[in-house]
């Protein structure tokens, strides 16, 4: 990471640049899959947002229009919550292509 | 102008607190710094000071809830003792890594077990390498002096730590000595107004505190810390001048107590070095070259200070009142690193006095020079590490 050096760290390390979570990439985590949406599916319940641990939810206008791989460790929690349309999945979990 | 009272060490140190008015204080009773707190909570009760007195269930929360309220912004001051202290330990590690200068009055007692509740130094001395500024006060008069001192120290800008400020257990806390108070408006200005660095509270500038911080630097905010503490005794000693200009009290690193031509000296902290200057005086009364310094500012300790101060001496003593089992006192460690670089040093042993509250008495002093004085003829020591006061 950073190549800081001790005389230019804030004293007591508090953090003053608020929202600093968008500079680490947890994306770079993700090992075994990926989630993504099946649009015909989601009623836009935001749970998959709600739950996501990260930021990797991206809403646009009050919808879930996908996802920012960025900050999405592959975690599967969006899919496992999602309640989807007539017992089909919103957010289905696929294996990457390395 | 000053009002002279009678007074015990946490009346004192409680007198203290109230002209100051910290915002928060947070405390959980333990003999003997019970009297202390109750006497301050009854400040609170009468509305005699603002502070708002959070109650908690153990010392390990008082801690907590002082971090957090320092981290908010608030001007903090606690109290504890021995175990108390011992049951902080994972929260003074943290008020001092994230720099919050709260003020801690420390009523020295023993550790547990046998079970014991007088007073000694293993609380404090064990609080060693926490990161906190410690100053130590032999009576009633410094041990209110040196709580007053502690803030503006604690709160400078260039160091911003926690201070504690160690008195004798029951020794001075729960006996009855004069005093000189200063009046209020005088202390208050001279603490002046607190003003956070970073407040939690301030929300129009959000901002986290206590981060993980892992191996990419860790290493890097703790070299940070002991830079931060190099800077504690220049600002000790410009406090303590200002101090010198409203109370005409003088404070130092530590007191000399007739050892500009000694050749034999006694290092001892806190209320034993009253009990030893007497002896110093019947020494020198009878021809002898006898000395003694006592020790104020403890962390950070003043290493070349104390060379400069000991460098003369033939045999210098050092006493502790505060043991580690297997290895020297914590004092006598101290003032032998200091010692070491010099290419001429006295010859140094160590004697271990008082533990749970023993007295410490005259002849235990007058024992310590008659050996000092055979070391210093012969340059022989017979054992390096003893405890006096002790029944064989």
């Amino acid at each position: 990471m950073s190549a800081q050096g001790w005389r230019d760290l804030t004293p007591g390390a508090v953090v003053l640049d608020a929202g600093n979570a968008r500079e680490v990439k947890t994306g770079t985590w993700r090992t075994l899959s990926k989630p993504v949406l099946k649009e015909e599916n989601c009623s836009n319940c935001m749970l998959c947002w709600l739950f996501c641990p990260d930021m990797a939810v991206i809403v646009k206008d009050g919808k879930m229009v996908g996802f920012d791989y960025d900050y999405c460790k592959g975690c599967g929690i969006c899919a496992f919550e999602c309640p989807g349309k007539k017992g089909q999945k919103a957010i289905v979990m696929e294996e990457e292509k390395k | 102008m000053a009002r002279v009272a009678a007074v015990t060490g946490n009346e004192a140190v409680a007198e203290a607190l109230r002209q100051i008015n910290p915002d928060v204080c947070a405390a959980y009773p333990i003999t003997p710094q019970t009297e202390l707190m109750q006497r301050f909570s009854s400040f609170v009760s009468n509305g005699k000071v603002d502070t708002e007195i959070i109650l908690v269930e153990s010392e390990h929360s008082a801690m907590s809830a002082c971090v957090g309220a320092a981290a908010a912004g608030g001007r903090v001051a606690t109290a504890t003792c021995g175990p108390g202290l011992a049951l902080m330990w994972e929260m003074l590690y943290v008020a001092s890594g994230m720099r919050l200068p709260i003020v801690m009055a420390v009523v020295n007692r023993s550790l547990s077990a046998p079970l014991n509740i007088h007073g000694d130094h293993s609380d404090a001395m064990g609080a060693r390498d926490s990161g906190w500024i410690q100053l130590w006060s032999e009576n009633v008069q410094e041990a209110y002096d040196n709580t007053i001192q502690a803030f503006r120290i604690a709160e400078h800008l260039d160091i911003r730590l926690p201070a504690m400020v160690c008195m004798d257990g029951f020794i001075i806390s729960h006996s009855i000595a004069r005093i000189d108070y200063l009046e209020d408006d005088p202390v208050k200005n001279f603490v002046a107004e607190y003003k956070p660095v970073h407040p939690l509270l301030d929300l129009d500038n959000p901002k986290s505190f206590g981060p993980l911080i892992l191996t990419d630097k860790y290493h890097e905010y703790k070299r940070a810390q002991h830079e931060v503490m190099t800077r504690v005794k220049d600002v000790v000693l410009a406090v303590a001048a200002e101090f010198e200009k409203m109370s005409g009290r003088k404070y130092e690193l530590f007191e000399t107590y007739r050892l500009d031509d000694a050749e034999i000296g006694l290092v001892i902290l806190n209320s034993a070095a009253g009990t030893a200057k007497d002896v110093v005086d019947s020494f020198r009364e009878r021809g002898v070259k006898a000395g003694l310094l006592k020790p104020r500012l403890f962390r950070p300790f003043p290493y070349e200070e104390y060379a400069q101060a000991l460098k003369d001496l033939k045999a210098v003593a050092v006493l502790d009142r505060a043991d580690s089992f297997g290895g020297y006192g914590p004092v006598f460690m101290e003032v032998c690193s200091a010692l070491y670089p010099l290419a001429k040093r006295p010859v140094a042993i160590n004697k271990i006095y008082g533990l749970g509250g023993r007295d410490f008495l005259p002849q235990h002093a007058a024992e310590v020079f008659t050996e000092l004085e055979a070391i210093a003829r012969t340059g022989r020591v017979k054992i390096t590490k003893e405890y006096i006061g002790v029944r064989e």
